[in-house]
């Protein structure tokens, strides 16, 4: 499983409700069913990852979560996953504040731009960055928001929800290895992953 | 317990059996009011029953379906059931596994009471004599049977198209007795577009002098008007994608003939499948049953699917790209209304070209579907 995924996967307490957005191939809600006993759904756009989802016998939506997060009740799943997804949504603020409804808490797991190789791409070529984890062209990236770890918690504060556990990690875009990072989180992180709850 | 060959060289046979109930005066109320009694249910069944009854799945079959979902009447038996790709030994429906009843519905003509049988009043068929039938009231009646079998809680339900409907009916009338459901491009309301098409198949048969207000019994009955409705139903369950692909603009003999007995390969196909229909259905029971399927509507009055009762029966839900007599968003509407139950919801649109007819072809997604949400339901329940 990603590294991140394992991070995301040690906060989860056993038995809870996990809704896994772009779960994939669901390698996450499969891991949560059989190690956690974890009731989990999963919802991914692509036709061919949902049908193997539920072939190996997991819960899942085809859709665009987007949509399909609209109609679950309040307080209906105990974390809501939403795994290096972030920077492509287009109204991250509304999203998030939906996934706070149905979910007492969600996890985000994103790409760290402030990464210091991102950076000296951008001083020392003057050209957007290229790298393992944002592996696009300006024109061609699905990532359409520019996220740091510093940008992301401002944000949070700006908005009113609480971060009740963080965690800064070095790997790469599909590895199963990585390292905890302590210090200098975002100059030399590449992913940052954050568990949220609103501040009622 | 029907009689099952399962090697690979016997061919499984299948016997079909006939349950009677609402013998009067106990006569089973319809949604029209009417009393209908006695009623036949023609049933067949695979595989075995476990010792805590837990393993049994109810298969319910679409408008023009019947019992013999699977496996050969008979060893000369020349056709398999209507679904035996998916219903079978080492098949997505895992008739080693699972025990699986599949009857003909109220208003059918395979078996089940319908307008075809005959009227105890009268000793004559019932023909539009015959009370209106609902799903609700086809439900009603399955109800009985499984009763009857002693069976108390279903594994799972499984139907496409009008079969789906029955489906959803069981959760929203039974939904105690549900213990998952798999409905297939099927609807909780017809658009007026599939309504629109059902009444052109009725008039077609209405329109054919030999249909004589339904009492055509003793004579030939009105073998051009219900062709003509088949036909019309062919175009529905087909697509633009699949029609292009089977036939394009070919002719079916070398070259035009200028006259009205048909030159492309799309027309004798549709006069070939309208023959055929005739010889295997009635045409009353296509007037009841689309009817039925008009009427039903989970919709009315509140959806009916938004109940407490749902919320720990999981759900697996299956459109298809090229369906547009049910399209995917009827699904969607469906999933829609179970989440709000917090039911345990799957939902997979297949990519086929095969038009609303694809949940009946092969199709190894769709099989891969089935198989592993049974295979959790299964372990969940049964072991």
């Amino acid at each position: 499983m990603r590294f991140d995924l394992q991070v995301i996967a040690s906060w989860i307490e056993p038995g809870s409700r996990v809704l896994d957005l772009g779960c994939g191939n669901g390698d996450l809600l499969y891991y949560l069913k059989h190690h956690k006993q974890v009731i989990g759904t999963g919802i991914e756009f692509s036709e061919e990852k949902a049908a193997r989802c539920i072939e190996r016998g997991l819960t899942v939506l085809q859709g665009d979560f987007r949509h399909e997060v609209k109609d679950y009740p309040k307080g209906r799943f105990d974390v809501v996953v939403l795994s290096q997804t972030l920077q492509q949504i287009q109204d991250p603020k509304e999203l998030l504040i939906d996934l706070l409804w149905i979910g007492r808490r969600v996890i985000v797991s994103f790409p760290n731009f402030g990464h210091w190789s991102a950076r000296l791409q951008l001083l020392f070529t003057g050209m957007a960055p290229v790298n393992d984890q944002l592996p696009y062209e300006w024109y061609n990236t699905p990532n359409i928001r520019v996220i740091t770890i510093k940008d992301f918690k401002r944000f949070l504060h700006l908005f009113g929800l609480r971060i009740v556990r963080e965690v800064a990690i070095n790997t790469h875009h599909h590895e199963f290895k990585g390292n905890i990072i302590r210090t200098l989180k975002n100059l030399r992180a590449t992913y940052g992953i954050m568990m949220l709850e609103r501040v009622t | 317990m029907s009689p099952s060959a399962d090697n690979e060289h016997a061919p499984l046979l299948v016997e079909r059996r006939y349950f009677t109930f609402a013998e009067p005066p106990k006569q089973m109320q319809l949604d029209c009011g009417a009393h209908l009694g006695p009623i036949t249910l023609a049933y067949e069944t695979l595989g075995e029953l476990n010792a805590d009854r837990s393993n049994a799945i109810l298969i319910l079959h679409a408008f023009s379906g019947d019992s013999h979902v699977a496996g050969r009447l008979s060893i000369d038996d020349e056709r398999p059931g209507w679904w035996d790709n998916m219903v079978g030994p080492g098949k997505p429906v895992d008739t080693s596994r699972y025990f699986v009843i599949c009857s003909n519905i109220l208003g059918g003509c395979s078996g089940s009471t319908g307008p075809s049988s005959i009227d105890l009043a009268t000793g004559k068929p019932y023909g539009l004599h015959f009370p209106m039938v609902t799903i609700k009231d086809m439900v009603r009646a399955q109800k009985h049977l499984i009763d009857h079998l002693g069976i108390s809680t279903l594994m799972a339900l499984i139907g496409g198209s009008v079969g789906g409907m029955q489906v959803l009916r069981w959760c929203a009338d039974f939904p105690e007795m549900v213990g998952s459901a798999i409905p297939m491009a099927t609807t909780t309301r017809h658009s007026a577009q599939a309504i629109a098409f059902n009444e052109v198949a009725r008039q077609a048969i209405m329109a054919d002098p030999a249909w004589n207000n339904g009492d055509y019994y003793g004579g030939i009955g009105p073998a051009h008007g219900l062709a003509v409705a088949r036909m019309i139903g062919h175009v529905t369950y087909l697509s633009d994608e699949a029609m292009r692909e089977k036939f394009g603009r070919r002719l079916h003999r070398n070259a035009l003939s200028f006259d009205f007995t048909g030159d492309f390969q799309v027309e004798s196909y549709l006069h070939h499948q309208g023959k055929k229909f005739v010889n295997r259905f009635d045409a009353n029971s296509l007037l009841y049953i689309t009817k039925a399927a008009d009427y039903f509507d989970l919709e009315r009055g509140g959806n009916q699917l938004i109940n407490e009762a749902l919320a720990n029966v999981p759900f697996l839900i299956i459109s298809f790209t090229s369906d547009w007599l049910y399209p995917t968003y009827q699904s969607r509407d469906i999933v829609s209304a179970l989440k709000k139950n917090g039911s345990d919801v799957s939902f997979c649109e297949i990519e086929a070209q095969g038009g609303h007819d694809a949940f009946l072809l092969p199709n190894r997604r769709l099989d891969g579907l089935v198989s592993g949400f049974l295979d959790r339901v299964y372990h969940d329940r049964c072991l």
